[in-house]
């Protein structure tokens, strides 16, 4: 298992080389900015320290849950321009309903329990802090 | 005792500062607010309306009834929009 809270850009070929060794299945999401409403970029703050030690537990409850062999959380912070990756998980188990399970809850979970905010960039400069959507809250309640 | 206090996004920018050290005789989260709120107008105005803030105790999400006994660090944040 692997967590990893970080500003600058990550590679994700590498750190899925050799992930998964020996499953049957991995599944990999990653989360891109999306250029709306003019949006230039993002700005994500996040609560150092608790941020690493949340996702370290969902991941391992994830793990348990869903029975993954190997789970991969990185989530970036600060600035992000568009169209990059703000975030990847990857899960890995023996078959894939359990490793595209294991990666949903996991997503249902950050959108609204991982202390991060979002806040837009235009062409201006600070835009508003993204509201969390009800959707995200609702989610939840399907695990 | 003595409490630090930390704020992010949203309230972070309305309280002007991301963390503060108070003396505190809060039981649960609900006192500290009220105690923060008395501080100033900007405490006051940021936590006003408590259905848009979220709480972390010692780093672990909590609600508002939530104990401060043995506590050592308070979060205040709005709701969580990460992924």
């Amino acid at each position: 298992m692997r967590v990893l809270v970080q500003s600058d850009p990550f590679d994700a070929a590498a750190l899925l080389s050799g992930f998964g060794a020996g499953a049957g299945a991995v599944v990999t999401f990653t989360g891109l900015v999306r250029g709306d409403g003019g949006l230039v970029a993002l700005e994500l703050e996040h609560y150092p320290g608790m941020t690493e030690a949340a996702l370290s537990d969902h991941a391992r409850a994830a793990a348990r849950r869903f029975a993954l062999t190997d789970v991969l959380v990185v989530h970036r912070f600060g600035r992000i321009e568009l169209g990059a990756p703000i975030m990847m998980v990857a899960t890995a188990a023996p078959h894939r309903r359990a490793a595209f399970d294991g990666a949903d809850f996991l997503m249902d979970w950050l959108k609204s329990r991982a202390p991060f905010w979002k806040r837009e960039i235009g062409a201006d400069g600070p835009g508003g802090w993204v509201a969390a959507k009800d959707a995200d809250e609702d989610a939840l309640s399907r695990w | 005792m003595t409490l630090d206090v930390l704020y992010f996004a949203w309230l972070r920018e309305r309280i002007g500062v991301p963390r503060e050290r108070v003396e505190s005789r809060a039981e649960t989260v609900r006192d500290l607010v009220a105690e923060l709120a008395a501080r100033d107008d900007w405490h006051a105005a940021a936590l006003a309306d408590l259905s848009a803030v979220r709480v972390a105790v010692d780093q672990r999400l909590a609600d508002m009834d939530a104990s401060l006994a043995g506590a050592r660090e308070v979060a205040f944040f709005p709701p969580m929009t990460g992924g």
